[in-house]
């Protein structure tokens, strides 16, 4: 018996890292969620959840292209940017109606995203200094566009941030609606796969004849698209646009969401699921927290302590 | 036939991985003083006793005796400060520092108040290298030096810690044939100060020159230890590969059956490829079912001309035709739409994405041909991908196992069948057998041999000058990126390609 204990030894360490890396940030929640239901009143009340929920759907979305982007090896710094730049765009179209502001929005994130994706695809640039140029850039054109906090009563956009459908927030369905778009490109289309062997080795998928520069190009895109729907999402909640301070640290977030919920920064692999729920596990963290009357110190640091568990368990991997 | 008093020693030795017994019971005595050849084909359990005797991996039984006490390093910086130094295949130092730094790293001359005295380290740096016939400035990043140049600061860096044990991984993969000479030197050197060397390699010339004992393995078992000049090379061979020694006389030391007659038109032309400094009007052709080898030194700009036609390396002129239709230039797309998939020379580096699956890494240039409206269809895929595992041999845990975690042949054969997915024309194969094992090398040139057979054809880059006078039909040297001369035929021998590269072929 002692004999079979010490041969398992070892792999069985290699097996809870694995089991940690793979479904770590599930059980996380889990075990929160239990926490909660068990010691916090309230808790399980619908309005919390559904609070909950409308809450973290931005960085949700954000944090989808982040995965992509990161799973090529890059970074986007400039989705909080974008989203400030989607807000002020939206203010500036709405007279046409809400449907064009939104689209023009959109646009307006896809644009930045080509204009990062061109530095680091075509020009070279590394992604982290092409996007910081485009955080602090795009900052300012939102403001250039929009000077200031700007109020708007157009009922479309006001519905689209406080309806519910069948008890379900709207932007809680086009969160989960996006999760499943990503998660199908990610797994099942030939974009998804060729942008994770890019992100595994760049060498080795040009020598195979795959089109490299148009799928970092296409990865940046969709990051700055769907940074301004999240931008687009949460300016409609606040029934204001507010380019000076919406997004802010939103990359930050992004990237904690990513990181935690799996993804390794170092490209070849995408968790769309995992990022999901990283940044649920944040979320929670910090509700569970603010309701236990804990100073928002305390979640900083909490915060500070599951980033350093995630990449302790994604360094083991090798 | 044990060794008196081992200064290394591993007993009853057995190291299990899901799925595999790297380490089955397998035991290894090292000598003082002796070079001690540890062989084995790819998976045979060299690379995990070489990590169990350093400390990377700990054993699941049995035991490792350090200068007779029973001793169990946690990490490899644990066995280096008892005295056990090792040389890996890659170098692995730090590229962006000095050269004077990465040779003293974690062991740095100091001065006052315990700073680094820089003036000192240089001067030991430069003084030591010198001694190995690397002459840089210590103060250059050492990345910016040549391969071969780092190999040697590895070594000398390995040496110079007080090691009683130098543990050397194919260390002569990546060096000059003037630096193997400095590399072997030393050996006998440290073996003069009474220091043992593990030497691993796949060069049988080098094992018999150097190597006083050797310890073959197969399938993590022990199969044989002894005095290596007592040992025939086909013996040796026979050993590593469990097969009978009749069978590897008869067969030859490749897989090549030789010649496949050809007469058709080429299907692959280039003509006047010249790429400024590295090609000078390269100019050749191969016919469908021809096996054309493309010999040179290194720096011959034999990988670049496959780089050249593959549509990687763009051209100042010269241009590509395959089965009558220019391709167009600097476009790896349009080449392999053309039907030219090239084989690069470094697997690890351009080759194959370590982080994903064998099935993914098989079916990674084909993808756009199983998906309908960007859609995979996994159908299709683990179709492909089954005929190419069961076609090639591939022996990996299934389809779904990382690639990464395949020995050396099995992912160069996994780079082969994401080609063949392509219903290749041409094929372009850059040192396809360099760095696998004896099996698997056998394996992979009875492939290509297959391959050609089917009437593929294929322009085969190898330094290995019996692979490619067995395997070629004819044979195009190449000299300072130009065409220095061409064998056909019965022309073809290793003397005729040694004389084209050196340059005396008077005709």
């Amino acid at each position: 018996m002692t004999d079979t204990a010490l041969r398992q030894g070892a792999p069985d360490r290699t097996r809870v890292i694995t089991w940690l890396q793979d479904y770590g940030v599930y059980a996380a929640v889990a075990a929160l969620l239990l926490f909660n239901a068990a010691f916090t009143p309230h808790f399980l009340a619908v309005d919390n959840f559904r609070t909950q929920l409308v809450q973290v759907t931005p960085i949700v979305i954000v944090a989808l292209g982040m995965a992509l982007v990161i799973g090529t090896e890059g970074i986007d710094l400039s989705v909080g940017s974008v989203m400030a730049l989607a807000a002020s765009v939206v203010a500036l179209y709405l007279g046409y109606g809400a449907l064009p502001a939104i689209a023009m929005a959109v646009l307006a994130g896809a644009l930045v995203g080509a204009a990062g994706g061109t530095l680091v695809a075509v020009v070279g640039v590394q992604p982290i200094v092409a996007t910081l140029a485009l955080l602090v850039g795009v900052r300012g054109l939102a403001n250039v566009f929009l000077p200031q906090l700007k109020e708007f009563t157009n009922p479309t956009l006001v519905a689209l941030g406080s309806d519910s459908v069948a008890g379900v927030p709207i932007v809680v369905i086009v969160a989960v609606v996006l999760t499943a778009a990503v998660a199908f490109l990610v797994k099942r289309t030939t974009f998804g796969r060729q942008l994770v062997a890019v992100g595994g080795n760049r060498a080795a998928s040009r020598l195979s004849g795959l089109p490299v520069r148009r799928v970092l190009m296409t990865v940046y895109i969709l990051s700055g698209m769907l940074a301004a729907v999240a931008g687009v999402l949460a300016t409609s909640r606040l029934q204001a646009s507010d380019p000076t301070s919406l997004g802010l640290f939103m990359e930050l977030s992004a990237i904690t969401a990513v990181v935690v919920g799996g993804t390794p920064l170092t490209g070849g692999r995408i968790r769309v699921l995992g990022t999901v729920m990283g940044a649920l596990l944040m979320q929670l963290l910090q509700a569970t927290l603010i309701k236990h009357n804990l100073p928002q110190s305390w979640t900083q640091m909490a915060q500070a302590v599951i980033i350093l568990a995630a990449v302790y368990a994604a360094r083991e991997r090798r | 036939m044990s060794v008196s008093s081992p200064v290394l020693e591993a007993v009853g030795a057995l190291k299990v991985f899901p799925g595999v017994t790297a380490l089955d019971r397998a035991s290894f005595a090292l000598g003082q003083g002796e070079v001690h050849a540890l062989v084995g084909e790819n998976g045979a359990g060299k690379s995990t006793l070489i990590k169990v005797l350093t400390g990377v991996y700990r054993l699941d039984e049995g035991e490792i005796r350090y200068r007779g006490e029973r001793v169990e390093f946690s990490n490899p910086l644990e066995a280096q400060r008892a005295g056990i130094s090792t040389i890996y295949q890659e170098v692995n130092l730090v590229p962006q520092m000095s050269v004077a730094r990465n040779l003293f790293l974690g062991r740095e001359p100091r001065g006052r108040f315990g700073l680094i005295d820089f003036a000192r380290m240089r001067e030991r740096a430069s003084e030591i290298l010198r001694g190995y016939g690397v002459r840089a400035d210590v103060r250059r990043p050492l990345g910016s030096l040549g391969l071969g140049a780092q190999q040697m600061v590895a070594l000398a860096r390995a040496v110079q810690a007080d090691a009683r044990v130098v543990i050397m991984d194919e260390p002569t993969s990546s060096l000059e044939p003037r630096e193997v000479d400095k590399l072997f030197r030393t050996i006998a050197e440290l073996k003069a100060q009474g220091r043992s060397v593990i030497y691993v390699s796949h060069r049988m010339e080098e094992l018999y020159r150097i190597c006083d004992r050797v310890t073959v393995l197969r399938d993590g078992r022990l199969v044989h230890t002894g005095p290596l000049a007592e040992l025939e090379r086909l013996r040796l061979i026979s050993l590593m590969l469990g097969r009978d020694l009749a069978e590897v006389a008869a067969e030859g030391l490749t897989k090549f059956s030789g010649q496949h007659h050809s007469h058709a038109a080429p299907i692959l032309q280039a003509t006047g490829l010249r790429h400024r400094h590295v090609l000078d009007d390269v100019s050749l052709a191969v016919r469908p079912g021809e096996i054309v080898g493309l010999a040179g030194l290194l720096g011959s700009g034999r990988s670049e001309t496959a780089k050249a036609i593959a549509g990687a390396l763009p051209l100042d002129s010269g241009e590509v035709v395959v089965a009558g239709e220019r391709v167009p230039g600097g476009s790896v797309a349009a080449a392999i739409r053309a039907g030219i998939n090239l084989l690069p020379e470094d697997r690890k580096a351009e080759g194959i994405v370590p982080t994903l699956s064998v099935r993914e890494n098989i079916v990674l240039a084909a993808l756009p041909r199983l998906a309908r409206a960007g859609i995979v269809s996994e159908g299709d895929v683990d179709r492909v991908v089954q005929k190419f595992m069961r076609r090639l041999r591939i022996k990996a845990a299934g389809p779904g196992q990382r690639v990464s975690e395949l020995s050396g042949g099995n992912q160069q054969k996994v780079l082969l069948a994401r080609w063949l997915a392509m219903n290749p024309k041409v094929l372009l194969l850059d040192e396809p057998t360099r760095g696998i094992d004896v099996g698997a090398k056998a394996e992979v040139q009875a492939l290509i041999d297959e391959l050609a057979g089917d009437g593929l054809a294929v322009l085969l880059i190898s330094s290995d000058l019996e692979e490619l006078v067995e395997g070629s039909d004819r044979v195009v040297v190449l000299r300072d990126g130009a065409v220095a001369g061409e064998l056909d035929g019965a022309g073809v021998t290793e003397d005729k390609i040694m004389a084209a590269i050196a340059g005396d072929n008077d005709d």
